[in-house]
């Protein structure tokens, strides 16, 4: 495996251990990042940008959190659902109880709210695993959902039990509610998954990410060599929840405006954002990444190129569209267990000694 | 990332978008995959049908040909969205999501783009309020109409007095379903009797639990809000428990054809409410077979001819068109925008005459819609079905509801939704 491109020379250990060690990596990333932030922007149209870039954005942040959790802690869950509904009625909550509050504070108190649930509900992966862990935040999911169906308290006693984004305003752009704008909301998206994405990379390469993957790889060895499983899952927990709590406020407030939860997220979300990190790659903050662009523009890119290109009537390739997606997560599966991410390493490796060998 | 930027600049090809044409376009956000596309499809094919018909036999309204832009939702909001999102730059004049979730959403949405929005008997029940929702129509009868016709029928077959008597709802767990809840708590403390909730998760097909709990607490009726195959699965159940069929009484949405025929026999008597007579017994439909149907131009599979959900489909597009006809005359212009629309929509009279018109005698009550109301008269029938004959019949006529709780529900609501959104109300 190719870790360093020849004729890269480091004089320091800071320099060596930096983020993006590669200097053409380090173009990559600053090239996408001029690209998300600059050429996107003036570039995209409304309906992209609802249907794609934003989702995207948002799910994003959803796959790097149960990432966390699962690709690099080794803890499965089926509960991101359940969490991302705590971050959006929290978020909800905030917004109406205190209608001064700066919307990017209610969103990470959101998040905040979130990893502490995520703390209550990660407490029985210390003493179960595996399938039966996966088992317990199934349970997470389905009682969550419950609760802010039954306790109108969480919902302030709406007729429909929906939840809907008063308006709110950052640096006198509208982002939510019903006059919000699309760009400045892609803006904020952007700006805290690119934030959170690199504290998420940090935070797995330092010690902490560390422990995580020593008790993800073998726990009872891992703590014979002093990682502390209790601290380390719980962190997982926390932060991973953390994460999902962010992308359900900003899906609530940001993207959908009203939101009910037995619909929003449902377990079917828990299982789209499972999909997104197995497909693109366990245990890898891109993965996250292209898993999410995956699963979101897939469904849409299908339905364009059929319907719109094609003239194919609508449920006709609304039914293609199941089997083609899954279809593609099996050959996926068979083809690149590792994932998307994978695949790009191998991609790479294999350019690197053709056609690009030096 | 860099992936995603590849496939990015592989879209940009891709969405170039659609040229806005001089038609009269319908969006349809139709569904006609998943769990509620056994309700979905009638209603879509309806929808397009009638249009297509216009097209056939006048050229479209006012000599201005229509286009129906079809949108899958699979009554998914988020899908719902994208679908808006999708269709509106085509010069949509009206939208009719089909789904009380998917409303909501667009609700905000729709109004800041100035695209009226017809949920009609479905959506925000305090949309009923023009001064606060411009935009939003949900003519003629709305949820709480509809739980106070249940409450009528009732007392009607009580001689009026239903103290004591024990109801309960069956309903789809979502926006949807808990609207009637806040009008039949009112009309409880009115009237006395004694309400049971009873949520059905989404999809809707798991409901033993809900019916045994009916078994156990028999009420002496059961009052559903269901849609999709939540509809015959809890009729399946009604009938499993042999629960008296007329003491069961549906919504509109859960009394169509595809909803009692999987229970069989032991469906007779399930009721439903109406808010149009059932059936094909009506001139209009040699026009749509002569134009449509044997033209072979007939959306869908066309097998859903005539049943209640295809009529009902059929009635928004005829009040689509009618209100595009008066937005015609009001403008003085075939090409109306969907600002004129909603004029159009907001000064719409229905009547018998009109009806007889449109080869459709006594199909649906009188409809009036002002600025202050926007839902319309609330005029609601009570409809059986006969198994034996696989007919539904209307049993009552359209009657008024209790619009005293109703109107000050509605002024509650939609003060409280002003208040949330810095709205002043007032008429356009």
């Amino acid at each position: 495996m190719f870790y360093r491109e020849a004729g890269e020379f480091k004089t320091s250990y800071r320099a060596d251990q930096q983020t993006f060690p590669i200097g053409l990596d380090k173009l990559g990333f600053y090239t996408s990042l001029l690209i998300a932030f600059v050429v996107i922007p003036l570039t995209m149209s409304e309906y992209w940008a609802q249907a794609v870039f934003l989702p995207f954005l948002i799910f994003g942040i959803a796959a790097i959190g149960l990432n966390i959790l699962t690709g690099y802690c080794g803890q499965v869950s089926l509960g991101s659902g359940g969490f991302m509904a705590v971050g959006a009625y929290a978020c909800y909550k905030l917004m109406t109880a205190f209608p001064d509050m700066n919307i990017l504070i209610c969103v990470l108190l959101s998040g905040g709210v979130t990893a502490f649930v995520g703390l209550i509900f990660g407490l029985p992966s210390l003493r179960i695993k595996g399938f039966y862990l996966a088992v317990a935040t199934l349970a997470a999911q389905f009682f969550l959902v419950w609760l802010f169906n039954k306790v109108g308290w969480f919902y302030n006693y709406s007729a429909s039990g929906q939840i809907t984004a008063p308006e709110r305003t950052l640096f006198g752009y509208v982002i939510t509610g019903a006059k919000a704008e699309t760009l400045p909301i892609y803006f904020v998206c952007l700006g805290l998954l690119v934030f959170l994405a690199v504290i998420a990379r940090n935070l797995t390469r330092g010690a902490m990410g560390r422990k995580w993957m020593a008790i993800r790889d073998m726990d009872i060895a891992a703590e014979i060599i002093g990682v502390n499983p209790l601290m380390a899952k719980l962190t997982a927990f926390a932060i991973s929840s953390f994460y999902v709590g962010i992308s359900g406020a900003l899906l609530f407030a940001l993207y959908l405006g009203a939101v009910e939860v037995g619909e929003a997220f449902s377990i079917q979300k828990s299982f789209l954002i499972l999909f997104m990190i197995i497909i693109g790659g366990l245990g890898s903050i891109f993965g996250s990444l292209v898993g999410a662009a995956f699963m979101i523009a897939m469904p849409v890119i299908l339905k364009n190129l059929l319907v719109t290109s094609l003239g194919w009537p609508g449920d006709i390739a609304a039914h293609l569209e199941f089997m083609i997606v899954g279809l593609m997560i099996i050959v996926f599966l068979i083809l690149e267990p590792h994932g998307l991410a994978m695949l790009w390493r191998i991609i790479k490796e294999k350019l690197r000694i053709w056609p690009f060998s030096h | 990332m860099k992936l995603r930027n590849a496939l990015i600049a592989a879209f940009t090809g891709v969405c170039v978008a659609t040229p806005v044409l001089a038609d009269l376009v319908f969006p349809a956000l139709t569904y006609r995959t998943g769990a509620y596309a056994v309700s979905g499809i009638p209603q879509a094919d309806g929808y397009s049908d009638y249009f297509t018909m216009l097209n056939e036999r006048d050229g479209g309204i006012g000599g201005e040909p229509i286009k129906v832009v079809e949108c899958e939702t699979q009554y998914n909001t988020e899908k719902g969205v994208e679908c808006y999102e999708k269709t509106k730059g085509l010069g949509a004049l009206v939208y009719q999501p089909m789904s009380t979730g998917i409303t909501y959403q667009l609700i905000p949405k729709a109004s800041a783009d100035g695209i009226p929005i017809h949920s009609m008997g479905y959506g925000r029940t305090s949309a009923a309020n023009g001064k606060v929702f411009p935009y939003v129509f949900n003519y003629p009868a709305n949820y709480w109409n509809g739980a106070s016709a249940v409450v009528n029928h009732i007392l009607e077959l009580n001689g009026g007095n239903i103290k004591g008597k024990k109801i309960a709802l069956v309903y789809h767990n979502s926006g949807y379903g808990k609207e009637p809840i806040r009008t039949l708590e009112e009309l409880s403390a009115k009237h006395g009797f004694d309400l049971t909730l009873l949520p059905v998760d989404h999809p809707g097909q798991e409901q033993k639990s809900q019916w045994l709990q009916i078994r156990r607490e028999r009420p002496d009726y059961v009052t559903m809000w269901g849609w999709g195959v939540m509809n015959q699965v809890a009729i399946q159940e009604a009938a499993n428990i042999r629960y008296p069929m007329e003491n069961f009484i549906g919504i509109w949405w859960s009394g169509s054809e595809n909803d009692v025929i999987p229970a069989g026999d032991a469906a007779d008597g399930y009721k439903a409410l109406a808010l149009h007579a059932p059936g094909m017994d009506f001139p209009l439909f040699d026009d749509m077979k002569k134009h449509v149907y044997d033209k072979g131009m007939a959306a869908g599979a066309g097998d859903q001819i005539g049943t209640i959900l295809y009529n009902r489909g059929m009635f928004q597009a005829i009040l689509a068109a009618e209100a595009v006809k008066v937005a015609q005359k009001m403008s003085g212009k075939a090409d109306i925008t969907a600002a004129e629309m909603r004029v159009g929509m907001e000064n719409l009279k229905v009547d018998q005459a009109m009806f007889s018109n449109l080869g459709l005698p006594n199909f649906a009550p009188n409809l009036s819609v002002s600025c202050d109301n926007h839902g319309g008269a609330g005029l609601v029938a009570v409809q059986q079905w006969d198994a034996k004959a696989k007919t539904w019949s209307l049993v009552s006529d359209f009657k008024p509801t209790d619009m005293d709780v109703i109107n000050k529900l509605i002024t509650e609501d939609s003060s409280a939704y002003a208040k949330e959104n810095n709205i002043t109300p007032k008429c356009l």
